[in-house]
């Protein structure tokens, strides 16, 4: 029981149990999942639809943050995946094939790994700092993404990119199996190789990480491409589930989104050890959240109050501090890094 | 002696850790001007005793007395309030800030609502000429001091509260003889005004040269207190090491060793005239393949520098530098290690240690890096290679799942020790391998690098201890003022050659 209650996934998890059960109170059809049209559909099913973009985005963020850095920049890749892919389809002579779809979609990933690939160039080679770096593209990007589409709103009627988005594969929602392959591959990926270890060994300590022989540098650099590829495969899911391409409102504030679903998740913005499935879980928080709003008919005035309300009361529950001062008084750790266990 | 009502009376301090009993009924007894020496190997349990002493662990048992008020600290703002401060060997000030500023931090005389800039001025420099600290510039900033005179200005402070009881915690352990003196001049002063003085170290010396009466603990358990002159330096160490010479007997095996076959042509490395501006220069060496050498110098004469230009973690600048015969010019530690050069920091928590990892983790991170991230060392590689290691350096606990931070000093080294071997380096450079760990794991570690270097890798040892340097040492190089003065082979040398090459060479 203890054991649970220390483990770092327990609060997490059960803040987003209770915040399902806090729907299903105030709305007795949100827990079902009806067929429809070959199709399922519910509230869960637009949870897992509406939060993928987050989900990808922030599985990008998880390994840029165990690497001690951050991404401010998703949002804005976001929106420049969006506006090339739609400004391409809308202006190639064959807009509604599949072809065009297929070579759009290339575009925006192409760019999503060039400007990942510029984020980590400033960090890792020129060694400017995470945030200020990932800062430069963040204000920059939108005002690119506004000159790919000229300061307008692309629209495109294109079937094959719109299930990227909004489409249904063997009932289930697209952009949620790309998620879940996505992090799938993730997790494959880095902890079947050694990349995770790696990751989390420069995140920790970056200096005794190249002096053990690390390669620092180019293991900083993946991270922030990766995460310019969630960040452009979210913008085309974004763009293609509302068909069109809007550079200053597609993934507007996603990137906040994105870290909190890291820091709920349990990753430490300090770097270093991360988990995947955390992120997944305080992603599906952050989107059922917003869900949540509408059940509870909050008005849309208060949202980000109320959403922010309950991302401190998940980030109370999981600081042991903030546990211990709440529950009885145990033996004062003071700084966990400074108290050795002597044997 | 006074031996009236001690200062501090601790009686029967217990602390348990899960599934750990890191004291056990331990006592401690501090009196008014008296130097008291903490003693103990690592993990004997004199650090949790200080942590006890200044409020970070809340004891499990026993009493906290301080003059004659019984406490029961549970944050170190409540040990600071009860006048005993503490100077740590990593200094706790703000490097960033001036010397007065850090002596009077939190307590600034105010003036009209800001800080009497002027009173700040005079207090500090007060206290300073207090400790014969004047030569000090109270406005100068703190980090262009050096470690010892930031550790002064860290007593400055304490003598700045009133403290009645100063900790002082490895405060000489980065510090050479010269700062030593000057430390050991001002501890003196205070024990003269009253202080009870509470000192840890490793070094035997010193704590004979400043030290009125001793505590032993071992285990977590209370050895004894002794007055100093009653306990000669041999009765001192078998008390610590609790059983009767084994380990000396061992060190005195570490220096029968098989002499290196020199036979072989081309030394595996070869320096010549390496430098880089601004760190050190004229780094001529020739290590063959099972040889030991020793760099010898005082601290801060280039001897870390030395081995960082031969791992590639500083980039040459000038000279020439063969590996194997072949010349090369290392650009990042990986290519170093890539030609079979490994190199263990003696910044252990800076340099070596990822915290957050498992020993495990910790052990096999070198390898992993050159193997590349994309073949990953099996988990049951790991496992068997972390257990084979755990059991050959006898690392403790032995538990290969157990977070590196959580081990103690001594066993930390070992951990990072073997993060090399396991590579298998024909050329292992190891700066300060054994400092600030006890006599027990010391011993050991010479041993390994006695039997590694017969086993035909070559070894480059950094120690401030010059005894160390010269006993296992093939051929020794001295460095001064940041240059290589010589390179003598170890046939009979002792500490006063060497002293006099540094002190007669003009570099």
């Amino acid at each position: 029981m203890n054991a649970l209650l220390k483990h770092r996934l327990t609060w997490p998890v059960l803040a987003l149990v209770l915040l399902l059960v806090l729907n299903q109170l105030f709305r007795s059809d949100f827990l079902s999942v009806r067929v429809q049209d070959g199709h399922l559909y519910g509230s869960l099913i637009d949870i897992l639809r509406n939060g993928a973009p987050t989900i990808l985005i922030a599985l990008g963020m998880t390994l840029v943050i165990a690497s001690r850095g951050i991404d401010l920049s998703v949002g804005a890749v976001a929106a420049i995946a969006g506006a090339v892919s739609c400004t391409y389809i809308y202006n190639s002579p064959d807009p509604t094939s599949l072809r065009t779809a297929a070579i759009g979609v290339s575009i925006a990933v192409v760019a999503g790994l060039a400007l990942g690939l510029w984020n980590g160039f400033l960090v890792a080679v020129i060694g400017i700092q995470p945030i200020i770096a990932t800062l430069v593209l963040m204000t920059a990007g939108r005002g690119l993404a506004q000159l790919v589409t000229d300061g307008q709103i692309i629209s495109v009627s294109n079937d094959p990119y719109q299930a990227i988005g909004a489409g249904f594969f063997l009932g289930l929602p697209i952009s949620i199996l790309i998620a879940v392959a996505a992090f799938a591959v993730a997790g494959l990926l880095t902890r079947r190789t050694a990349l995770g270890t790696l990751i989390e060994a420069v995140g920790i300590n970056p200096v005794a990480s190249r002096l053990a022989g690390l390669n620092a540098r180019t293991i900083t650099w993946t991270v922030y491409v990766f995460s310019g590829l969630c960040a452009a495969i979210a913008g085309l899911m974004i763009s293609s589930n509302v068909t069109a391409a809007d550079a200053n409102n597609a993934g507007l504030y996603i990137e906040m989104d994105a870290i909190l679903a890291v820091v709920i998740g349990g990753t430490s913005l300090a770097g270093g050890r991360y988990s995947l499935v955390g992120t997944l879980v305080g992603a599906l928080i952050i989107q059922t959240l917003t869900t949540t709003v509408y059940t509870l008919g909050i008005p849309p005035e208060v949202t980000l109050v109320f959403k922010a309300l309950v991302v401190i009361i998940v980030c109370l529950l999981q600081s042991s501090k903030a546990r211990t001062l709440l529950g009885k008084r145990k033996r004062p750790l003071t700084e966990q890094a400074e108290v050795k266990v002597a044997v | 002696m006074n031996e009236i009502v001690p200062v501090v009376d601790m009686n029967n301090i217990s602390i348990e850790f899960p599934g750990v009993k890191a004291l056990d009924g331990v006592s401690l007894r501090l009196f008014q001007g008296e130097v008291h020496a903490l003693m103990g190997e690592n993990g004997a349990g004199k650090s949790t005793l200080i942590k006890a002493l200044t409020g970070v662990y809340a004891i499990d048992g026993g009493t906290i007395t301080v003059m004659g008020v019984q406490h029961s600290f549970s944050t170190p703002a409540e040990a600071q309030a009860a006048r005993i401060s503490t100077v740590y060997q990593e200094v706790n000030l703000c490097p960033n800030l001036s010397v007065e500023e850090n002596i009077l931090l939190g307590r600034e005389p105010r003036r009209r609502g800001g800080i009497h800039w002027r009173e700040v001025r005079r207090k500090a420099k007060d206290v300073l000429e207090q400790l014969q600290l004047g030569h000090i510039d109270p406005g100068s900033i703190l980090s262009s001091h050096s470690i010892a005179i930031q550790q002064l200005v860290a007593i400055a402070r304490s003598v700045q509260v009133d403290a009645k009881v100063l900790i002082l915690d490895e405060p000489t352990s980065s510090l050479d003889s010269d700062e030593v003196q000057q430390l050991f001049t001002v501890i003196r002063t205070l024990r003269d005004r009253g202080v009870a003085i509470l000192f840890v170290s490793h070094f035997l010396e010193q704590v004979y040269d400043i030290s009125d009466r001793m505590t032993v603990l071992r285990n977590g358990k209370l050895v004894g207190e002794f007055m100093t002159r009653d306990l000669p330096r041999m009765g001192l160490i078998s008390k610590m090491i609790g059983k009767e010479m084994d380990a000396l007997a061992e060190l005195e095996e570490a220096e029968s060793r098989r002499e290196p076959d020199r036979s072989e042509r081309v030394p595996f490395v070869q320096a010549e005239n390496l430098g880089r501006k601004g760190s050190v220069q004229d780094v001529t060496v020739a290590i063959h393949a099972g040889e030991i050498l020793g760099l010898a110098g005082l601290l801060g004469s280039g001897r870390t520098e030395t081995a960082r230009l031969l791992f590639g973690a500083d980039r040459a600048d000038q000279g020439q530098l063969r590996i194997g015969g072949t010349a090369r010019t290392l650009r990042t530690p990986r290519s170093a290690i890539d030609q079979g050069v490994a190199f263990s920091s003696e910044n252990r928590k800076e340099e070596g240690l990822i915290s957050d990892l498992s020993v495990r983790d910790n052990l096999v991170l070198a390898m992993q890096a050159s193997k590349g991230w994309l073949r990953r060392v099996p988990g049951h590689t790991q496992d068997q290679l972390a257990e084979k290691f755990i059991r050959a350096l006898d690392i403790r606990p032995a538990n290969k799942d157990a977070l590196i931070q959580n081990l103690s000093g001594g066993n930390q080294q070992k951990v990072l020790l073997a993060r090399w071997l396991i590579t298998n380096p024909k050329l292992l450079i190891l700066d300060e391998p054994t400092r600030g760990i006890d006599i027990g794991a010391k011993t050991q570690i010479q041993k390994l690098i006695s039997s590694l270097a017969s086993d035909g890798m070559s070894i480059i040892f950094i120690s401030a201890e010059l005894e160390e340097v010269l006993r296992l040492s093939d051929h020794i190089a001295i460095l001064k003022d940041r240059r290589m003065v010589a390179d003598i082979p170890n046939d009979g040398v002792t500490m006063e050659d060497v002293m006099t090459i540094i002190a007669g060479s003009n570099a």
